[in-house]
């Protein structure tokens, strides 16, 4: 279980308090909860919301920060999608992308399946496997004083960086978005289309 | 390399200039030295080194996101890498364009190769992936730019498979 106990990150409050500081970024969400979440702290066609390719989140935002260097690119997962994509962090740490962000969920459970046991609750450090990649920063917060830095990390620091929020194991309100993928993708390719 | 293999990796390296596509995504195989080689001498073309094919999958999904196109290139045992990945393509009906150097042919002499070399192609058909297959060096670039087309047109996944008989059989010296 979550060792941070009753001072552990609501996920909800997290993602809607760190969006708040976007900006102009660019918002690619991993299946399940992540996307949810994103959806719940407000849609935007700057959202993209992927429901199925469990793994490829990071690689998903890498393709997009490459292709729009003045755009930052934040990426929102969970604990067990980065880790199916674990791989991706050694290809981002060479690609070196300094517009791309990743946040990453950790609750140490696949919740979205429920709730059994991760890798990360039996000490796997993300961060630590970032910055062995080449990230040039990994952060991990586990309080809300320690997530006080991560609009800062998230959209000032020069990228990849990477933060690891250690969040509660919560059951949330039901908040989807759109299933469908050709619109999802149409539309946020559109809403970039004449930004350049 | 042998004259074949030159001919068309050149004619491909035309047609991603031809399409706009300025990244290739890879897990490299012998086959692909050619135009890997050619992608990376040119300062318009990102070559992205993989540690597994699926990724080349959602980078490129990523990539048409942000109004960029992307080729990924992989072995055939890398084609069974992507299989969930392919959901990303048909589900978002977006561009995904492959080209798979084939082993597991009739020639092959390592046999762990053949199952998956087998699978190739029902496999990707079962994701709704296209497959043009090339048995002769002459029609890789015939069939490129049709896969390129279908898949950048038409917004769905689209795969160039290229056989042994065009890249030769890789020999374990005993």
């Amino acid at each position: 279980m979550n060792d941070a106990g009753s001072k552990a990150l609501s996920r909800r409050e997290l993602v809607a308090n760190v969006l708040a500081s976007r900006g102009e970024a660019l918002v690619v969400a991993g299946l399940g909860s992540p996307a949810w979440d994103l959806f719940a702290a407000g849609d935007a066609p700057e959202n993209f919301y992927l429901w199925a390719g469990m793994g490829l989140a990071a690689p998903t935002g890498l393709g997009l920060a490459l292709a729009r260097p003045e755009r930052r690119v934040l990426v929102v997962t969970g604990d067990g999608e980065m880790m199916m994509g674990v791989g991706s962090l050694a290809v981002i740490g060479v690609e070196a992308p300094a517009n791309l962000s990743i946040l990453v969920l950790d609750n140490e459970s696949f919740a979205e399946t429920g709730a059994q046991q991760g890798l990360t609750a039996s000490g796997v450090d993300l961060a630590a496997m970032a910055r062995a990649a080449g990230f040039a920063e990994a952060v991990t917060v586990r309080d809300e004083a320690e997530a006080q830095v991560l609009p800062e990390v998230l959209f000032k620091k020069p990228g990849p960086v990477l933060a690891v929020a250690k969040i509660a194991l919560t059951q949330d309100a039901p908040a989807y978005p759109s299933r469908d993928g050709a619109c999802l993708a149409g539309r946020f390719r559109e809403n970039l289309a004449g930004a350049r | 390399m042998c004259a074949s293999a030159q001919s068309w990796s050149d004619h491909v390296f035309q047609l991603l200039k031809d399409h706009d596509i300025s990244t290739v995504a890879t897990v490299p195989d012998a086959g692909l030295t050619g135009l890997l080689e050619l992608c990376r001498a040119d300062a318009g073309v990102r070559v992205v080194t993989l540690s597994s094919e699926e990724e080349g999958i959602g980078l490129g999904l990523g990539t048409w996101l942000g109004h960029g196109r992307l080729l990924v290139c992989m072995q055939s045992s890398g084609a069974g890498n992507c299989v969930n990945a392919l959901a990303l393509p048909a589900a978002t009906r977006t561009p995904c364009l492959m080209l798979v150097t084939m082993r597991g042919g009739v020639d092959e002499t390592n046999p762990w190769q053949v199952p998956m070399g087998r699978a190739v192609r029902p496999v990707l058909e079962a994701m709704n992936v296209a497959c043009f297959e090339a048995g002769q060096a002459d029609q890789v670039a015939v069939l490129f730019e049709q896969a390129a087309t279908l898949a950048f047109g038409e917004g769905r996944a689209a795969a160039v498979l290229i056989g042994q008989s065009v890249l030769g059989v890789k020999r374990f010296n005993e």
